[in-house]
């Protein structure tokens, strides 16, 4: 198992937090925003309606006989009414001197015929919004300066003021709640690719180590061409220990055929019964040695194809019938029948090399354990799993070893004089389990060993 | 039988020839694909034992190419790999069958007698003499018109009185012929087969003779 790389944090998460936080922001300042807004807008219907009244009531003033005479028209005041039932104040003033109203009115500086001056102040306990407005009266030779002070509390105003303010909070609740499912989207489609490339990395098979070809946002190219030249530096050095081990395999065995043949043709010629002996053991030698190398080197690969099974539909009996031409050959050569009874069409999912393996190493065992001119009968049936089992007339598993032969290097009390590395087993029994199913060993009630792999 | 064999490793070109010489069979050596080439267009070959490993190129694409032109004379692959998948691609490219090196003599001469009899189903070349007409590939021995197929043991046997009539095999030789080496057999299970042949030579002009303490010989007493 490769090691799982420590985790600082997630993308998605942090993108997530991120987005939502810079959407609360944006939502508090909106309120204010609209809030503020709101407010100003308020005052200003308030003061427009208050400086109009200011101005009728200074409308209906005159200078008649020297005297100034305020009629304040009922309109001056109606125009004030609120829902909330707002208090309006006044007081008027000639020049400094108080003529009607509230005494406690005090007009401000600055106000004159051009416009009013507005103020937010506190009358008699209450929050009022005051307007001081003025006009120069001219009457015969005569200058007057008129001041009307009016004043009007803002429970109406505040209301609405409220009632803004409750909607500019919903209005923002909506707003960040929008801002929520867009930063999730926009989080999902971001990270989308990389989840979708990180998928096609494990749904590969093993040996698959081709560039990945699927186009891949802009920011994603470098990653992506990182990975393609890892892959494509792996394929190269694994095609070269592939090449490497064919070539060491070319150089040792080719040296080794050579003794091999030279032995066997001398053999033909020498006479003396020690010579022969030694010829004799150095045909063995190397037979056992290149036996070894090949099951060694098998058992590496079958280590290494269990991890990651290469599944298809097989069907056994044909699999088994390309084993048994190939090997009736060595057969003939102790006059030894193969025999396969196969039923048709039973097939199981699994590597097909591995099987192939398998079998060939058991149905090799049972042919060096025969003795010459009897039959190894091989029988592929479908119930009640899919099963080759393979049996021999020789002399059986020593029935207290049964369960210890498929150890590795391990082999048989009877097994000596008999070239073999032990391996044989070991491998057939690995590719069952890799597939999940067994090998069964068991001896024949007439003699003769019983092997069954199953899936 | 005459081969063609095609191995770059002119050792192991000699330690071959020379081991089947002794069988009688006839072989001729090339060390590379041209000469391979040259070698199969004019030879009329039982044949070819070819290496996969070649200085000029790989034995594969003297496969294809064998295989595309007429020649449809029978191919055995000589491999030093061990790997299942590249001896099924060696098959796929119409080898007829491998053998890994390094090999017995005796499994590369079975292998080279199923692969005949495959194609042809009998030799070409028959041996006729003293009274018999042996079949070595499809192991048909026929005495008087009567035809029986021996087993392989007793066919091997045969071959190798035929290859040298009149020269005595010792006991102990005729074991390495017909046993494995990792077989531990007695000489005398030599005598089980020198007596069936001499069963199934009964009505013929061959006599398989004992010498005392030597071995055997073939005779052809006419």
């Amino acid at each position: 198992m490769t090691a799982r790389p420590p985790v600082s944090g997630s993308l998605r998460n942090r993108l997530v937090l991120t987005l939502i936080g810079g959407a609360a922001v944006l939502t508090v300042l909106l309120f204010f925003t609209v809030r503020n807004y709101a407010t100003q807008i308020a005052q200003q219907g308030q003061d427009n309606i208050l400086g109009a009244s200011a101005a009728a009531i200074l409308d209906s003033a005159s200078i008649r006989d020297g005297q100034i005479d305020v009629d304040i028209p009922y309109s001056a005041f109606s125009m004030l009414a609120t829902p909330s039932d707002d208090c309006v104040f006044y007081a008027i003033y000639q020049d400094d001197v108080f003529l009607s109203g509230y005494k406690a009115l005090v007009p401000e500086r600055g106000a004159s015929d051009r416009g009013g001056v507005y103020k937010t102040a506190t009358f008699e306990g209450m929050e009022v919004r005051l307007v001081t407005v003025s006009r120069t009266l001219i009457g015969a030779e005569q200058r007057r300066q008129l001041h009307v002070v009016l004043a009007q509390t803002q429970d109406a105003l505040s209301e609405t003021l409220d009632q803004i303010s409750r909607n500019a909070a919903l209005l923002g609740v909506g707003f960040f709640s929008l801002a929520v499912l867009l930063s999730v989207w926009a989080t999902s489609t971001t990270i989308g690719p990389l989840k979708r490339l990180a998928d096609s990395v494990t749904r590969r098979g093993p040996q698959d180590l081709s560039p990945f070809a699927k186009p891949v946002p802009s920011e994603m190219v470098p990653l992506v061409s990182s990975l393609n030249s890892l892959m494509g530096r792996l394929d190269q050095s694994l095609g070269q220990s592939e090449d490497f081990i064919a070539e060491a395999a070319h150089r040792v065995r080719t040296p080794l055929a050579t003794v091999r043949s030279y032995a066997e043709a001398t053999l033909q010629r020498v006479d003396r019964e020690e010579n022969r002996n030694a010829v004799r053991s150095m045909i063995r030698a190397i037979d056992e040695s290149s036996r070894a190398a090949s099951q060694l080197l098998d058992h590496a690969m079958i280590t290494f194809r269990a991890d990651h099974l290469d599944r298809q539909t097989i069907d056994l009996g044909e699999l088994v019938g390309e084993l048994v031409t190939r090997l009736t050959p060595l057969a003939e050569m102790k006059d030894l029948e193969l025999n396969l009874r196969a039923e048709k069409g039973v097939v199981c999912s699994g590597d097909p090399i591995l099987i192939q393996n398998a079998v060939r190493n058991l149905i090799d065992n049972a042919l060096k354990y025969s003795p010459s001119e009897s039959s190894v009968d091989i029988v592929i049936a479908a119930e009640p799993r899919p099963h080759v089992c393979i049996s021999d007339q020789g002399p059986g598993f020593p029935p207290d070893e049964v369960g210890k032969l498929a150890a590795r290097f391990a082999r048989g009390r009877n097994a000596e004089g008999t070239i073999g590395s032990g391996l044989g087993l070991t491998i057939a029994e690995d590719v069952a389990t890799a597939h999940g199913g067994e090998l069964t060993l068991s001896n024949l009630a007439g003699g003769g060993a019983c092997v069954t792999l199953s899936f | 039988m005459k081969f063609l064999l095609v191995e770059d490793n002119h050792d192991l070109a000699d330690a071959i020839s020379s081991r089947m010489r002794l069988d009688g069979h006839v072989v001729d050596h090339a060390g590379n694909l041209d000469e391979a080439t040259a070698f199969s267009e004019v030879g009329d070959y039982d044949l070819i034992l070819l290496d996969i490993m070649l200085p000029d190129g790989d034995g594969r694409t003297f496969l294809k190419e064998h295989r595309a032109s007429d020649l449809d004379t029978p191919v055995i692959v000589l491999t030093a790999r061990s790997q299942v998948s590249d001896r099924i691609g060696s098959l796929d490219l119409g080898a007829d069958d491998y053998v890994t090196k390094p090999f017995d003599h005796a499994e590369l001469e079975a292998r080279c007698r199923a692969v005949l009899r495959r194609k042809s189903g009998k030799s070409q070349t028959k041996v006729t003499l003293g009274g018999i007409v042996f079949d070595p590939v499809a192991g048909h021995l026929t005495v008087s018109g009567e035809m029986v197929t021996l087993r392989n043991r007793e066919l091997r046997l045969l071959e190798l009185f035929l290859s040298a009539p009149g020269q005595i095999f010792s006991k102990q030789k005729l074991v390495d012929r017909l046993f494995s080496y990792d077989d531990d057999v007695s000489e005398n299970a030599v005598e089980v087969y020198v007596a069936r042949l001499r069963k199934h030579l009964d009505n013929s002009d061959l006599e398989i003779t004992t010498l005392r303490g030597l071995g055997y010989r073939l005779d052809h007493d006419s």
